[in-house]
């Protein structure tokens, strides 16, 4: 499905309901035979995308001459207009009537059982780095340029030009890293793939015009693949010159439009000017603009590179953390060609397991509700994010449908009456956790609630990168932060704790859709009561911490035992006092109301 | 209900197994301490330490003392639950426990990792650890798991050469494939390269 976009994505690991926008190309694609004649009568002129703006297209056309499918489409932005129809003059040639001015976009709904996201990757722009003077002089093209003018395919059909005189240069500059490992302009990572990208490059250079002199200014050059340590030592065989150091600036001669670059050469040492009649900028690979509305739907994390997270950084490197979906390409991060293709294979392996499996097992962490024990209050039904109980009318238990249930542990934490129960996670267990870790020095300690999916994991990610952080936190894991009761928070309290912190995935990340919303809320009751009560709200904190925020769990435990620090003995001790008082003033409260219902019996 | 199961309702008796994990624990929390100190919580029936646990051997000595001691309970401290709570649920599941009444405490990621400087607050935080997961295993209770259909076909968001190669694959093992590209062609950018490193080779 070729023109498309996935804008809905619901279910579950081999049960996914995917919704895809088929968006329209105003000609029936099936029906097109690509004879190109409507191409012909169209009379708005527009830069060609896929020749990086160095020819032009029409309104109506197809990307390249083997696009699959092989049809052509009317972009209406460009089009004089539909709505009375303008010009129609495609319509009119058109022997198959494949124009269709009618159509819509359309949403196709389809059932799948596992996703590989391959969302790929987008070019870094090189014109934020303005002393490289991309956007003000001709002859400073990007790689991805180079491709389409030596292309035979391409607006010259291979004839290499430069763009302001339409001669051929015979000195080319190449510039690495542009975009790549700067930690001020582009991005810190290195790209992987422009290093043999540029000696591919010369390469073909040598190869279409052996009189080309073809320079490379770099800080290294990384030839680490198969057979690329030779790929790399047969351009300087051929000629091609390697200079270590990355210029700081290129300037025009207006006269003849070549360009000059002043350049400190780091091997050798000084300075040095090089005058070329083209400069090729080596851009860096950047994560894909679009892939964060498939990440929001999937709920998938990104890494601080901004490429999708793994669920094993070794392990499970094409697996992501939401069980039935797979990361294969540049998605993931940089790679090339091959690397890309043995991702894909991997990737499709994995989904190959699962497909072939037929029936999966999906772990018994979900909600079951003892029907005596419950009011009918319906509080559990509101926040549900999955829409997994349902109403028998108000005043009578609801049913909670099993399957649907994904074990976030919300209704557990809602429920007024301890009625509901979430299997393996039950109160019981929680709170004989935090018993334990508060069974001696509580003031020492902080007791802390992380989630499954980023904040536990963002711990182990801390752990894998030996970041190093102080011994207070006991860690508590829960599927999701709303399965954090607040009664959890004030046992911790009342056990001595110094300080207690609950921690899920980013507002927006959370892997049970909107789970974390009420552990907000649940938080804020708890500040608000502490207030109340005349306990220092700051001895409760709430934290959003990915999976991939190694860093991030560090300096918050860190900050923390800070604050654990602020926290007396004697604090502790007024604390307990308060909370005993609460305790005692609600038990009398439930005496006096179950003796007023007695008499009332009587 | 099988005999486990019927066990795992009885009162508890929890086998805490301490990993070394090479030196990746054990350089920096005294595990031999922390074994010994085991014995002494409540419902502990056996503690047994082991270099790797996740290896072979260390899987033997579960199952070995699972039969051995009538254990209903497992408590596993060694490293991640992400990593291997599968590992050991399997294992004591070879021995006809519910892989739900087995509990890991995280000793690696969570702690000798992190705290490679402090051995003796290291050493305190494990046995918290291992407390904390003891507690919560004397309430564990057998869970049996739901089976779901797999629906057979799959969806490849991206149409470049990794969506297509993932696609094919898919395909050719007799899937229904949907490929869902955003621009009006597959190829993405590798559609728009000449020749490829370092073979030299077309691109389209």
């Amino acid at each position: 499905m070729a023109y498309s976009e996935v804008v809905n994505v619901s279910g579950f690991v081999g049960n996914f309901k995917v919704t895809v926008k088929k968006k329209t190309r105003y000609v029936n694609e099936k029906e097109c035979t690509a004879c190109g004649e409507c191409v012909k009568v169209c009379p708005i002129t527009k830069p060609d995308a896929y020749q990086t703006g160095f020819s032009t297209r029409k309104a109506i056309y197809i990307p390249f001459p083997q696009a699959v499918p092989a049809s052509y489409l009317i972009n209406m932005d460009d089009c004089l207009g539909i709505n009375p129809i303008a010009c129609g003059k495609c319509a009119d040639v058109c022997e198959k009537k494949c124009i269709d001015f009618d159509q819509q976009d359309k949403f196709i709904d389809i059932e799948v059982g596992a996703i590989i996201v391959a969302t790929g990757m987008d070019v870094y722009d090189p014109s934020e780095i303005d002393e490289y003077g991309y956007t003000r002089f001709p002859n400073v093209i990007t790689s991805m340029e180079f491709e389409r003018l030596i292309c035979a395919g391409g607006p010259t059909e291979g004839h290499f030009i430069r763009p302001s005189d339409r001669q051929r240069p015979k000195r080319i500059g190449f510039i690495q890293c542009v975009g790549s490992r700067s930690a001020k302009r582009g991005n810190p990572y290195c790209s992987n793939i422009c290093c043999m990208n540029t000696v591919k490059d010369c390469l073909l250079l040598k190869d279409h015009y052996p009189d080309t002199d073809c320079t490379v200014f770099y800080m290294d050059i990384r030839a680490f693949g198969k057979s690329f340590e030779d790929f790399y030592m047969r351009s300087k065989e051929e000629g091609v010159k390697y200079l270590r150091g990355l210029p700081g600036e290129i300037e025009e001669d207006p006269a003849t439009r070549n360009l000059r670059v002043v350049v400190e050469n780091t091997n050798g040492g000084g300075v040095d000017f090089h005058e070329f009649d083209m400069i090729v900028l080596s851009t860096g690979v950047i994560p894909q603009k679009d892939s964060a509305v498939i990440r929001k739907l999937l709920t998938l994390s990104k890494t601080s590179d901004g490429f999708l997270m793994e669920a094993h950084p070794r392990l499970k490197p094409v697996d992501a953390p939401t069980r039935g979906v797979f990361l294969a390409g540049c998605a993931e991060s940089p790679k090339d060609i091959k690397d890309s293709v043995a991702q894909a294979g991997a990737a499709a392996s994995h989904a190959n397991i699962l497909l072939n499996a037929g029936h999966i097992s999906i772990e018994a962490v979900t909600s079951v509700i003892d029907d005596s024990m419950c009011n009918g209050c319906e509080l559990c039904i509101d926040v549900c994010p999955y829409h997994a109980i349902q109403s028998n009318g108000k005043k009578s238990p609801p049913t909670i449908i099993t399957a649907a249930c994904a074990g976030c542990g919300n209704c557990g934490a809602a429920c007024p009456t301890g009625s509901i129960t979430m299997r393996h996670f039950t109160d019981m267990q929680i709170e004989a956790q935090i018993d334990a870790i508060l069974e001696e020095d509580g003031d020492q300690k902080v007791l802390g609630f992380a989630c499954n999916w980023c904040s536990y994991a963002g711990g182990d990610f801390a752990g894998i990168s030996r970041l190093q952080y102080p011994t207070d936190a006991r860690l508590i894991r829960t599927m999701c932060s709303a399965r954090v009761d607040e009664e959890f928070i004030w046992r911790g309290f009342h056990k001595g704790a110094a300080m207690v912190l609950v921690s899920g995935c980013h507002y927006a990340d959370c892997h049970y859709i909107s789970a974390n919303r009420q552990t907000v809320q649940r938080v804020n009751r708890v500040w608000d009561k502490m207030e109340r009560l005349g306990i220092r709200p700051e001895r409760l904190q709430l934290e959003w911490i990915s999976a991939a925020e190694g860093q991030k769990f560090a300096k918050v435990m860190r900050d923390i035992e800070q604050m654990r620090k602020r926290v007396t003995k004697e604090e502790i001790d007024e604390t307990v006092r308060i909370l005993n008082e609460e305790r005692d003033k609600a038990a009398a409260k439930k005496a006096a109301k179950t003796d007023k219902k007695e008499q009332a019996a009587a | 209900m099988d005999d486990v199961t019927k066990m795992a309702l009885d009162a508890p008796r929890i086998g805490v197994f301490v990993c070394d994990c090479g030196l990746n624990i054990a350089g920096t929390v005294d595990t031999a301490a922390v074994t010994e100190w085991a014995r002494s919580l409540p419902d502990v029936a056996c503690v047994v330490r082991n270099k790797y646990t996740c290896a072979d051997p260390g899987q033997n000595e579960i199952r070995k003392a699972v039969v051995e001691y009538k254990l209903n309970r497992v408590v596993v401290a060694s490293c991640s639950p992400r990593m291997h709570e599968p590992t050991f649920r399997g294992c004591v599941m070879d021995v006809g426990m519910n892989p739900y009444l087995m509990e890991m405490a995280n000793l690696r990621e969570h702690c000798s990792w992190v705290h490679a400087g402090e051995k003796d607050k290291a050493t305190e935080k494990a046995k918290d650890l291992i407390r904390s997961a003891v507690a919560r295993a004397r309430h564990l209770t057998p869970q049996e798991e739901l089976k779901v259909k797999v629906t057979k076909a799959a969806l490849v968001i991206g149409g470049g050469v990794t969506g297509i190669q993932a696609a094919l694959d898919l395909a050719d093992s007799g899937h229904q494939v949907y490929l869902v590209e955003k621009e009006a062609t597959i190829g993405g950018i590798m559609a728009g390269l000449d020749k490829t490193y370092p073979t030299m080779d077309c691109s389209i």
